[in-house]
């Protein structure tokens, strides 16, 4: 059964990804990113990391996908197609990423040292907590922090970004 | 682990949206395409970290605890580069990198 639902979720990844960098039309590219995201969310419930799968849900189904929604309608002329590099030289980087995912998944076929465990383990939310609050050997306080900070930063980045137009002429008067 | 998938598989789904999403990036030339591509790829990656972790030693959670540090950074990246492809197309209506060369002169 996990099998089957792996399956469809694998086709509908794959298959609407390349939707997604081939179409032309900017508004349906972001569509099909965010049925993508969707199934990767499907990935992680199926390997019981139901924490993962909300937090996939939440931040980029629901955040990212809106941030990119917005600037899409904000930017894009509707109805007019994509520019895409010139068809002619479209071989070169279908080429380049066919060879490069081919040797790629030769080396992982190829690779004999995986012993994996055979155990299904569910991760909760509060391993996850403590591992993330613990201050002991292994715990990731420090970096929980600096992500703290960093979004703090990139909060106060995107505002002054946002408005550097309005700062600078504030200035020259 | 996911019951009868095995670790391969999961390696190779991630590679393949991985390499979609260089094959985006590399063929766009419009600003909010190619960050999509790039959410591609930090998806993929995020993916692998998790699938490693899980089959491979499923007692300890390193790579679980990472893949929610790329959820943090990836969203704080895209929300700057939204804020500043906008800056751009305020300043210049334009988001298509073949235009978009003010800063190469």
């Amino acid at each position: 059964m996990e099998k089957i639902i792996f399956y469809i979720l694998a086709i509908v990844i794959i298959s609407l990804a390349i939707l997604s960098v081939t179409t032309k039309k900017l508004y349906r590219a972001t569509l099909y990113l965010l049925f993508v995201l969707l199934a990767i969310s499907g990935i992680y419930f199926l390997m019981e990391y139901n924490f993962m799968g909300a937090v996939q849900l939440s931040v980029y189904a629901g955040g990212v996908m809106v941030l990119f929604i917005y600037a899409v309608m904000l930017t894009d002329k509707i109805g007019k197609p994509l520019r895409d590099i010139p068809t002619k030289w479209k071989i070169v980087p279908v080429l380049v990423t066919m060879g490069t995912a081919a040797l790629s998944i030769y080396a992982i076929y190829s690779f004999q040292g995986i012993n994996a465990q055979n155990e299904a383990t569910i991760t909760s939310v509060g391993q996850v907590g403590e591992k993330l609050l613990s201050y002991k050997a292994g715990g990731y306080v420090l970096p929980f922090e600096v992500i703290s900070i960093l979004l703090l930063a990139v909060m106060i980045g995107a505002i002054v970004i946002a408005k550097a137009k309005k700062i600078i002429n504030q200035e020259k008067n | 682990m996911i019951e009868g998938v095995s670790l391969f598989e999961i390696l190779s789904l991630t590679t393949i949206l991985f390499f979609i999403g260089v094959y985006g990036f590399l063929t766009r030339t419009n600003l909010i395409a190619m960050l999509m591509s790039l959410e591609l790829m930090v998806n993929a990656e995020a993916v692998n970290f998790v699938a490693i972790n899980k089959y491979l030693s499923p007692a300890i959670l390193q790579g679980q605890v990472f893949s929610l540090f790329i959820i943090a950074l990836a969203a704080a990246e895209t929300a700057l580069a939204l804020a500043i492809i906008l800056h751009l197309y305020r300043l210049t209506e334009n988001i298509d990198v073949k235009e978009v060369k003010q800063l190469k002169y």
